[in-house]
């Protein structure tokens, strides 16, 4: 059973993720890496990892997403045709990709993984703990670091976005 | 870990995701369609850690860590690639990689 889902999450996730990056139509592309986030967030769910896959669907699906449809609103018509490249360039491309495909599988299928046969589950109580523990191991360091590199992008992304209309007018005023 | 799943075809599908971001990333000749092929490519890692962390050191968490790391970071670079975007849209009119040759204004 769960080995039908795995294979159909894959195929899904591998078809639109070559129509996203294939498709002539920008919103259309942005849906299907909609479709690719979300089968990601499954795979999340078959391995029993339920917080990650919860943050996959929050934060990809809800909230990047909505960005990037809100940024493609905002700059493109919506009909508007992408112009895709030269076909001799498609095809270099692709082929560089197959062979660079072909190099990473070869090593992966060399490389011996001990794995571990387990069905430990995961809960959210344990990721807190270790993201909040300041003995060895903890990373209580990194997530405080983390938040203050959003708090700083996020004024960064909102002074940038504003551009220079905000200061000219500051200018003047004062 | 799933059922009847080794690591071995886990890992077969993020390579391919990996490598299909890349080609979008270098065939793309728009900004957001380049943000969007980043996107696919962390997405691909994200699962890389999430899945050895699983199968091979079930009792520890690092990879999970790892990833809500990377997943925060990336909503941040997406936040502010955004913003950069329609600044530009707003000076030059066009987000096409081609028209944006000049730096500062």
């Amino acid at each position: 059973m769960e080995q039908i889902i795995f294979y159909i999450l894959a195929l899904i996730m591998i078809v639109f993720a070559i129509a996203s990056v294939t498709s002539k139509k920008m919103l259309r592309s942005v849906i299907y890496l909609l479709f690719v986030l979300c089968g990601i967030a499954g795979i999340y769910f078959l391995i029993d990892y339920n917080f990650l896959a919860a943050i996959q669907l929050t934060v990809y699906a809800g909230g990047i997403i909505v960005l990037i449809i809100f940024s493609v609103v905002l700059v493109h018509h919506i009909e508007m045709e992408l112009e895709l490249a030269k076909k001799s360039k498609q095809i270099l491309v692709g082929l560089a990709c197959l062979v660079g495909l072909g190099i990473f599988l070869t090593t992966i299928y060399a490389h011996p993984f001990n794995v571990v046969e387990n069905s430990v589950t995961t809960s959210t109580e344990d990721i807190g703990f270790g993201l909040l523990s300041y003995e060895t191991g903890g990373f209580i360091l990194p997530f405080e670091v983390i938040s203050v590199l959003l708090l700083a992008s996020m004024i960064g992304a909102i002074v940038i976005a504003k551009g220079k209309k905000l200061t000219d007018k500051n200018d003047t005023t004062l | 870990m799933i059922a009847g799943i080794s690591i071995y075809e886990i890992l077969t599908v993020t390579s391919i995701l990996f490598f299909i971001g890349v080609y979008g990333f270098i065939t793309r000749k728009n900004l957001i369609s380049i943000l969007m092929s980043v996107e696919l490519i962390l997405n691909a890692s994200i699962i890389n850690f999430v899945v050895i962390n699983k199968y091979l050191y079930p009792d520890m968490l690092q990879g999970v860590f790892f990833s809500i790391f990377i997943i925060a970071v990336a909503a941040a670079e997406t936040a502010l690639a955004i913003s950069i975007i329609i600044n530009l849209y707003r000076q030059i009119a066009s987000v096409e990689v081609k028209d944006t040759e000049i730096m500062k204004y």
